[in-house]
Parts: C-alpha cells; sequence; structure tokens
C-alpha cells in the first residue's frame, strides 16, 4: 500500500485475511483516487473495503481496475438498503393497557382451554371416539408408574429430615412421641400432597408442555385439525384422565413412605417402639384431613396438566420457543401449585382446630 | 504438449456408509475437480445427503478414505479440520438457521468467530450477501418469522459469507419459486467465475441442472451408476438416468 499526491496504491490481495490489516494501517485524511492496478486477487470482503474507503474518503475515484475487479464490484458492492422503519415510541398508558389487554386474552384462552379439557374429559368418558386407543394406559405408565421411585425416595428423604429436624427438639422436653403427631400431621395434610405435586409438575408438566409444543411448531397440530381431530381431545384428554388416575395413588405412596422416614428416626434416634409411634399417627389423622389432602391433589394434577398444555399450545417459532414454553410452563404450575395449597389450607384449616 | 492434469480438490476413494446394518453408499469413488460445478442426482433416500454429510465429516464412514484439499479428513485433528471448514460453505436442506438470533446475527456468526474485521465490513458484507440472495429487507427478522424459501436463502448467504473455496449445497433449488431458482443458479455461476468455487450441489431439478450443472454424478441405491457431463447423461443407455431424464422433462 502506498500514497502519493493523495492518491492511494493499492497492492496484493484484497481478501478478508488481508484488509483487517491494511485498514489499521490506514491513517490518512484525504483521498481523492484509488488505484488498483496491482491488485491480484478481490472477494467480497476486499469489495466492502472499497466500499468503506469511498465512504471514509467521500467517494474517491476509483481507478486501473480490471475487468474481474469491475466485475466483482458490480456484484458485490453493497447497495443503498432502505432503512429500516423505526418503531413509534408508546407512552407509559398504551404499554399499560397494552399489556392489561394481553394478561385479558391470555386469561380468556386459559378459560377455554379449560372448559375444553373438562368437557372433552367427560364426554370421553362415555365416548371413546378421538382417543387413541390405549393412550390412558400408555399416559398413566408415564406420569404414574414412572414416577413412583423418585415419587417414594424423595418422600422417603424427606420424612427422614423432619423427623430429625424435629426429634433434636422434641427429646430436650422429653416429648419423643409427638415425633408422630407432626409426621402424620405434616406428611398427611402437607407434604405428601404437595411434593408429589412439584415432581410431577417438574416431570410430567414440562414433559406435556415440550411434547405439544414440538407437535405445534412442526405443524402436528394442524395436520390433526386437517383430519377433523380435535387435538384437546386426542392429546390433552388421555393426560388428563391419566393424571387424575395416578395422582391419588402417587399422594397416598408419599404420605406412607414419608412417615415411615419418620418412624425410622422414631425407632432408631428416639428409641420409640414401631407401635406406639403407629397407633399415636392412627390417633393423630383424621378422614377430614385425608379427604382434603387428596381433593387438593386432584386440583394440583389438573392445574398440571392444564397449564403444560396451555403453554404447548402457545408455543411459537422453532426450538427455541419449546424451551421457551416449557419452562414457563415448569414455573407456572409449581407457582399455581402452591397458590391452591395456600387457598385451601385458608379454606379448610384457617379457624379449625387440628387436635 | 501434455495437457496438465487438474488436482482433484475433493477425493473420495472406496467409500462405504452404513446406517445401522443398513447400507447407504457402497465403495464410492469420487474426484471433484476446482472450479466445476458438480451436481449429484438420485432418486430420493438413495443416499445423496449421506454422501455429502461423510464428506464433511457430519457423518463417519463405515470405511474408505476422503480427502478434502488433499488432507485425510478422517486422520486430522480438530482444529486442522476446523481450518479447512472455513473454506467450505454448507448450505443444508432445511437452512439450518439458529432460530435463538435474527437473520443478520446468523450471517455474521463466520464473519465474527473467524475473522478480525471490524463491524462496518461485517455490516457491508451481510448486507451484500443479503441482497445476492434478494433478502435485504429481512435482516431484523428472526427465522421463525420466514418463509421455507426464505429461511433457505438466507442460510445461502450464511454458507458464502466466508467466500469459500468449497460450496455444498444440499437442494437448493428446493421450495423456491422458478425466478428465485434462477437467480439462485445465476448466482452459484457467478460465484463460480469471480471466486473461482467448487460447487457441489445435489438437486432434483432438471432446469437448475441445465443451467449450472458441469459434471453430473448419478446416484443409485447408494452406487455410482453414471458420471460425465449433462449430453452423456441425457443419451445415457443406463435406464435408472434414462427415466430421471425423460419423466422429468416436460
Amino acid at each position: 500500500m502506498r500514497y502519493e499526491d493523495k492518491t492511494l496504491y493499492l497492492e496484493g490481495a484484497l481478501t478478508k485475511d488481508t484488509i483487517a490489516f491494511k485498514l489499521e494501517k490506514l491513517l490518512l485524511t484525504e483521498v481523492s483516487k484509488i488505484d488498483l492496478v496491482k491488485i491480484s486477487k478481490i472477494d467480497s470482503a476486499g469489495v466492502a473495503f472499497l466500499d468503506e474507503l469511498k465512504d471514509r474518503f467521500d467517494n474517491p475515484k476509483i481507478i486501473n481496475t480490471s475487468d474481474e475487479i469491475v466485475q466483482s464490484m458490480r456484484i458485490f458492492s453493497p447497495q443503498i438498503l432502505p432503512k429500516t422503519e423505526e418503531k413509534i415510541k408508546e407512552n407509559m398508558f398504551v404499554k399499560i393497557g397494552g399489556l392489561v389487554v394481553d394478561h385479558l386474552v391470555s386469561v380468556k384462552n386459559a378459560f377455554y382451554l379449560i372448559a375444553d379439557v373438562f368437557y372433552w374429559s367427560i364426554f370421553g368418558i362415555f365416548n371413546r371416539k378421538g382417543h387413541r386407543k390405549g393412550s390412558v394406559v400408555q399416559q398413566s405408565i408415564l406420569i404414574g408408574m414412572d414416577a413412583v421411585w423418585i415419587v417414594a425416595l424423595l418422600s422417603f428423604i424427606l420424612g427422614l429430615i423432619l423427623a430429625l429436624q424435629a426429634a433434636a427438639q422434641l427429646r430436650q422436653f422429653g416429648a419423643n412421641i409427638f415425633v408422630a403427631d407432626l409426621m402424620a400431621l405434616s406428611m398427611v395434610v402437607e407434604m405428601g400432597p404437595f411434593l408429589t405435586a412439584i415432581i410431577l409438575a417438574g416431570r410430567s408438566g414440562s414433559a406435556i408442555a415440550s411434547e405439544i409444543a414440538t407437535m405445534k411448531v412442526t405443524e402436528e397440530i394442524d395436520a390433526l385439525k386437517m383430519m377433523a381431530i380435535n387435538p384437546i381431545r386426542y392429546i390433552v384428554v388421555p393426560k388428563f384422565h391419566a393424571i387424575t388416575i395416578c395422582i391419588s395413588l402417587l399422594v397416598i405412596i408419599s404420605t406412607l413412605v414419608g412417615i415411615l422416614g419418620g418412624l425410622v428416626v422414631a425407632v432408631t434416634y428416639l428409641d420409640l417402639s414401631p407401635v406406639a409411634f403407629l397407633t399415636r399417627v392412627f390417633e393423630v389423622v383424621k378422614l377430614r384431613d385425608a379427604l382434603i389432602a387428596l381433593g387438593k391433589s386432584y386440583f394440583f394434577a389438573w392445574i398440571i396438566v392444564i397449564i403444560g398444555s396451555y403453554y404447548g399450545f402457545s408455543a411459537k417459532g422453532g426450538a427455541e420457543g419449546v424451551g421457551k414454553v416449557t419452562t414457563k410452563a415448569v414455573v407456572a404450575s409449581i407457582f399455581w401449585v402452591i397458590i391452591i395449597d395456600a387457598m385451601s389450607s385458608l379454606i379448610f384449616y384457617y379457624n379449625v382446630k387440628l387436635i | 504438449m501434455k495437457k496438465k492434469v487438474k488436482e482433484a480438490i475433493i477425493s473420495v476413494r472406496n467409500l462405504t456408509a452404513k446406517f445401522g446394518e443398513k447400507t447407504i453408499l457402497e465403495k464410492i469413488d469420487l474426484d471433484i475437480f476446482p472450479e466445476e460445478i458438480t451436481v449429484i442426482l438420485g432418486n430420493s433416500g438413495c443416499g445423496k445427503t449421506t454422501f455429502i454429510k461423510n464428506i464433511l465429516r457430519l457423518y463417519q464412514p463405515h470405511s474408505g478414505e476422503i480427502k478434502v484439499f488433499g488432507r485425510d479428513v478422517a486422520q486430522i485433528e480438530e482444529s486442522e479440520f476446523n481450518q479447512i471448514l472455513q473454506k467450505i460453505g454448507m448450505l443444508f436442506q432445511n437452512g439450518a438457521l439458529l432460530n435463538s438470533m435474527n437473520v443478520f446475527d446468523n450471517i455474521a456468526i463466520p464473519l465474527e468467530q473467524h475473522t478480525n474485521l471490524p463491524k462496518s465490513i461485517i455490516e457491508k458484507m451481510v448486507n451484500v450477501k443479503l441482497q445476492l440472495v434478494n433478502l435485504e429487507n429481512v435482516r431484523e427478522m428472526m427465522p421463525a418469522e420466514l418463509s421455507g424459501g426464505m429461511k433457505k436463502r438466507a442460510a445461502l448467504a450464511r454458507s458464502i459469507i466466508l467466500d469459500p473455496t468449497i460450496l455444498v449445497c444440499d437442494e437448493p433449488s428446493a421450495g423456491l419459486d422458478p425466478i428465485t431458482s434462477a437467480a439462485l443458479d445465476e448466482l452459484i455461476l457467478n460465484l463460480r467465475k469471480l471466486l473461482k468455487m467448487t460447487i457441489v450441489v445435489v438437486t432434483h431439478e432438471l432446469a437448475s441442472i441445465h443451467r449450472i450443472a458441469d459434471r453430473i454424478i448419478f446416484l443409485d441405491d447408494g452406487k455410482i451408476l453414471f458420471s460425465g457431463n449433462l449430453d452423456d447423461a441425457k443419451k445415457s443407455e443406463i435406464e435408472a438416468v434414462q427415466n430421471f431424464f425423460e419423466v422429468g422433462s416436460f
């Protein structure tokens, strides 16, 4: 590269590997001509480099160009591109209004989905057309049976932890036997249903959302519609039936195994006899508590399926969209499980003496 | 005077590819020469995509030797192969744009990762490549917002952003209208002429084959049935090749 009499003489190759170096060395302020007689090779980066020089030096004349360079410049020269439309800034009220409307629309859609799911779930019991044969059994295995071990293991560990934490305190007062009260009430009323719901939200909620979202982005849902098959009835209802069947069994397993964890601590750490522990457990737990626990667990299960389906059906784009709605579905499921749990506690236990 | 024999830029010897027990390609021998446009033809499922993915080390061949730029791709280290890959552009059948970034960013990835070019030059280069594929108005859009044909053109812009020596296109014209398809073929011819690219194209489009093919390779059931120029292919007495050109013409 040489500079003489306001003319820049470029030499050698003008390619992506050489122009960065050339640009760094270029400290000139005025160039009226660019001479390309000694250019041996040019690629699209080289043409972009010439264009950059034109912008920088007020459109200097390019001289001594070979046919090859002229042709490359013709094909690789950037034209004046249309400006992208600038987004009009919305004021705060428009933004808030927009958010409220969006929210109301999604609430409306969620209610439509809930109505559809319940309608087809009840209708589907009497008319099994529109289901895939064996889909409820298959879903029950996926949602229920495959989750048994993880639910049991975590419940047992939770039972151990709860009992150990309580035992350390109760021992100081000689109130060892009350560990049975604590385990029975906490596992039956709260921890059994809650832990099962959290595991299902993470396991099945994410699976439901990602499955439906993948079907949405690969046009499988559209294909079902075109075959006159209701996607909610075909995809969601079997999951809804399966989770309704499985949730009570999983909650019972979780509660029993959690109490078993407490029993292990009571026997080994607090020197209680298993008979005393279990007798106390059956004394403390009332049928009402067990029924409330089972009742709310159904709501947990339904909300997990409905939220998973809702986010699945709302997926847009490609693989990224699937990931986004899956995350949203799990977060929303856990949120609503906690809200329903809090509401049921308020309704049933706000003014009730437990023992 | 003895004519100088060109050295193959891609050389395949005895290539066999299998999926499990199923043999997809069987003992393929092929040389692809510099600045040539080689079109690979064949019925669906005959192993065309498997063949190019083996060349590019995306699939592991069962046996055989593949040399690109004279280097055995199975033997070289990943870092060296990455250097070779910078000289190869690949257009996938479905575009394979990254969904999480917009069209502009998708096309700029190779420049940002493999060069030290300033932002202004990168912007110019991306804009030019978008112009070449007639997509200058969609550079801020996300791939999910594009039609199939637009995705493919954006992917082509990405594959040529580094002005590669070899361009491999897996069904570039599929899903495009005839005018865009013709423009794309003209672009392929220009790229060969200006940047001296070697181009390997997998296609079924007869019009496209007529416009661009220097050499035709006809694959059938994992074997090369025919190799030669377009005129020879049309006159070929091999039944599968005859059928392809007869049924496809109108």
